[in-house]
């Protein structure tokens, strides 16, 4: 959407400490677990749609015939009043829910036992990844977003109502980030801080993929998966600065990441 | 005209500043040294947003000062101010120099956060280093001057007009750098990098030249601060630091090379306002008041002066 | 006459377009050479060949027997080589004095390491006057000083292309390369406006390269023709006999034979 989103970290740890709330309070009150999952999703739209929103609608809207500068800046506003907001709303301690993730148990691969919940986490990213493309490509509306993103003002001029496509887009990100928080959060303790790590991530994912690129990113949250998990193993210490390492090495080769979508001629 | 304005009013502060000093209580001349440091980096964030950059990692030189400066106390006995902020500045600029071979061949969001990520990184090697304190950090030494040690009571006023001349010099020389052809290719370089190339100068090198510089300037704040506070931790080096930059920067907004001091020491104030009156929710006021910032003074506080100014 | 600049068999193709197919030509010093064709015939893919923005993938630029081929934009603008823009590319929130400041502060920054400190006083390079003083100087050239104050991107479209222009020139360039100097002007405009800027520019000895859709425009001041189509060039002549070629007539000028 041309817009660089920092709130979208702010989803991801909203989903997570939504779906920790709902889902312990699901389980507390003895409701059958395997349901649970379920929970999880509920809680990520629950909570991410309203949000999305009311940010998009009231701040976000008056905003985008400015510098685009200026969408960052107000993204990144907006990331540090949700921190806060989070942290009174959940308080900062942990929180834990186990259950969704112990519950699916493990089975054995190669000698090592291997969560069987990491299957449920791949097979959620490529619905929701696969989903995405045929949203895109496969759907008039899809296609229609394409155009809105390429060129706003043409879009406008044939009719096209620009504004809810906007609004549309931004709900359908947020959603995401919300549910890739929602997921992850039987996986890890939900603390304040998640929403950062994972937005400079994302934006490793995204580098390395390309910028707006669907397979792109799929490929890159791949390879830094990947990565992560051999240096994890092997080398703990440089785990964080390998990424960026990757990163550095994939923009000296391809400047605009591995899949980057063609660029339309200036002069 | 308005140049020479600027030069005098500086100058002028100064030395006001240098002989009301020793009348000043304690807090007053920590916060306006802190104000000086955080100005300083602020500085260099002006240069860059010129270009239309917004780096959202100074905090990564920022905090390299700081480390610079803890370092030459804690394995070197060195205490001296200047030489702190020397290095600082020193290992920051180098730092910025091999960095902007990556950093100067983007722009917008890129720009942005790869300018966070690399940051982080820092703040991710420093928590893991225990020669360093990991998260706990490490007292700095009590400066000294030249060599002197000042003695208990003068050491806040020392620190404080060697801060104030630093970021005199700094300022002066920005100003004059901003009057140089160099200088004044940052605005053409935001509105129309084609036509930059294609006049013949280089875009990227003239943004690695102000990388180098926004670099060294935040190096010079972060030992500087360092000094004043007595403690350095990785926490110098978190996006919130980075974040606590830009707004102040867009406070001051991009007007005049004293802007950022103003800045500077309007933030700390708030700031420490809002930490006393709600230590959970500061982050939330920092956010809340950036926005109105951004919707209703997109040019900064500055930009109301010179209206003032301009009508008086 | 000598050879100022020599194109030999370029070739350029994205991907199932092919922007440039075997194009060759010799411009001699001095002169004045139209090139015509229909949109995305490789008018501007030449222009951009020649300057550096995009490499051909086979073929070379030699500019007074030098290869530049590999040279980017800014270096072929230091050696002599200047161009205007089919959409003019102006900085757009300065004024049209700010405009040309920065143009020539980046000539004197190229004229040598004293020029990253000079102030406001010292002689420009090639003018020994002080940057203020060409700077109007340039913009009376195109007729721009009333425009001076204005910031770029108000100015109406005329300005914006002479704007455009005599930024191209601040460098003082030996070729100019000049990408549709009157599209978007009125045609009662186009003569007067071509002719202004043909003295501002050959006053200096500039050899001058237009791109033009307009026949008469081009009969009038071009003393050779490159017509292009499909990547080649069909008609290399003066403009009488190219407008002639049947090829041009067909393909260029839309008459059928």
């Amino acid at each position: 959407m041309k817009i660089v989103n920092v709130t979208h970290g702010s989803f991801y740890g909203i989903g997570a400490y939504a779906a920790a709330s709902l889902t312990a309070a699901w389980l507390a009150r003895g409701y059958p677990p395997m349901l649970s999952y379920a929970v999880l999703v509920v809680a990520a739209i629950v909570v991410a749609v309203p949000f999305a929103l009311v940010i998009e609608r009231a701040i976000l809207r008056p905003l985008y015939a400015r510098d685009e500068v200026v969408i960052l800046l107000v993204t990144y506003a907006l990331f540090l009043i949700l921190e806060d907001v989070v942290k009174l709303i959940w308080g900062v301690n942990p929180y834990f829910i186990a259950e969704p993730y112990a519950l699916l148990g493990s089975f054995q691969v190669a000698g090592m036992a291997y969560p069987t919940y990491n299957l449920v986490l791949v097979a959620a990213a490529l619905f929701f990844g696969g989903g995405l493309a045929w949203l895109l490509h496969g759907t008039r509306a899809g296609k229609l977003l394409l155009a809105v993103i390429h060129d706003p003002e043409v879009s406008r001029a044939m009719g096209v109502n620009v504004g809810r496509y906007y609004l549309a887009t931004f709900v359908l990100g947020s959603l995401l980030a919300a549910l890739a928080g929602a997921f992850t959060a039987p996986t890890v303790s939900v603390v304040p801080g998640l929403g950062v790590d994972v937005i400079v991530l994302s934006f490793a994912v995204v580098v390395i993929g390309g910028l707006g690129s669907l397979p792109g990113a799929a490929v890159g949250a791949a390879m830094v998966g990947v990565v992560r998990s051999l240096s994890v193993h092997y080398m703990p210490q440089v785990e964080l600065f390998v990424i960026y390492f990757v990163m550095a090495v994939v923009l000296a080769l391809r400047p605009r990441g591995l899949f980057s979508l063609a660029e339309p001629r200036k002069i | 005209m308005r140049r020479d304005h600027t030069v005098t009013i500086l100058c002028t502060a100064f030395v006001f500043l240098a002989l009301a000093g020793p009348w000043l209580p304690q807090w007053a001349m920590f916060i306006m040294t802190v104000a000086f440091a955080r100005g300083l980096v602020v500085l260099g964030l002006l240069l860059l947003l010129r270009a239309g950059l917004v780096s959202f990692g100074q905090a990564l030189f920022y905090c390299l000062g700081a480390y610079s400066a803890g370092a030459l106390g804690r394995f070197f006995g060195v205490a001296d101010i200047f030489v702190e902020m020397a290095v600082g500045g020193a290992v920051a600029a180098a730092t910025a120099f091999v960095l902007g071979f990556l950093l100067a061949r983007y722009r917008g969001i890129f720009f942005g956060l790869l300018s966070l990520a690399l940051s982080m990184i820092l703040y991710g090697l420093l928590v893991k280093s225990e020669a360093l304190g990991s998260t706990d950090g490490f007292n700095i030494l009590p400066s000294t001057l030249f060599g002197l040690r000042p003695g208990a009571e003068w050491v806040r006023y020392a620190v404080l007009v060697s801060a104030a001349a630093v970021a005199l010099a700094a300022a002066l020389l920005v100003h004059r750098y901003l009057d140089t052809p160099l200088g004044r290719l940052a605005p053409a370089i935001k509105d129309n990098e084609i036509r930059v190339e294609y006049m013949g100068a280089s875009a990227r090198r003239a943004v690695h030249v102000k990388y180098v510089i926004a670099g060294g300037l935040a190096g010079i704040g972060g030992a500087l601060a360092a000094t004043a506070v007595g403690h350095i931790d990785p926490e110098m080096a978190y996006w919130t630091t980075s974040g606590e930059f830009i707004f102040i920067a867009i406070l001051a907004g991009t007007g005049n090379v004293a802007a950022p001091f103003v800045g500077a020491l309007i933030y700390g104030a708030i700031h420490t306002m809002a930490y006393d009156l709600s230590p959970n929710t500061w982050q939330l006021s920092l956010g809340a008041a950036l926005l109105l910032l951004i919707v209703f003074l997109p040019e900064g506080l500055w930009s109301l002066f010179s209206r003032y100014v301009r009508h008086s | 006459m000598s050879v100022i600049l020599d194109a030999q068999g370029l070739c350029k193709t994205f991907g199932a377009v092919t922007a440039a197919s075997e194009v060759s030509a010799a411009i001699e010093k001095d002169s004045v050479v139209g090139l015509i064709g229909t949109n995305g015939a490789g008018k501007t893919t030449f222009i951009n060949i020649v300057t550096g923005y995009i490499k051909p993938d086979r073929g070379s630029i030699a500019y007074e027997g030098r290869d530049i081929t590999r040279l980017p934009p800014r270096a072929i603008t230091r050696l002599g080589i200047c161009r205007s823009f089919q959409i003019p590319q102006l900085y757009g929130s300065l004024t049209a004095f700010d405009n040309m400041m920065v143009g020539i502060g980046i000539v004197l920054r190229n004229a040598g390491l004293a020029g990253y400190f000079s102030r406001g006083a010292a002689p420009v390079p090639g003018y020994g006057r002080p940057a203020e003083e060409v700077a109007e100087h340039l913009l009376g050239r195109f007729g721009l000083l009333e425009e001076r104050d204005r910031n770029a991107q108000v100015l109406p479209g005329g300005a914006r292309k002479l704007l455009d222009i005599a930024l191209a020139m601040v460098a003082k360039p030996r070729v100019l390369l000049l990408d549709e100097p009157t599209s978007g002007v009125s045609s009662q405009e186009k003569f007067g406006m071509m002719q202004m800027v043909l003295d501002a520019v050959r006053a200096e000895g500039v050899t001058v390269l237009f791109v033009e859709h307009d026949m008469e425009v081009v009969s009038r001041f071009a003393q050779r023709v490159l017509a292009f189509y499909d990547g080649r060039i069909i008609a290399d002549a003066a403009p009488q006999a190219a407008l002639a070629h049947p090829e041009v007539k067909r393909y260029v000028v839309g008459q059928r034979a």
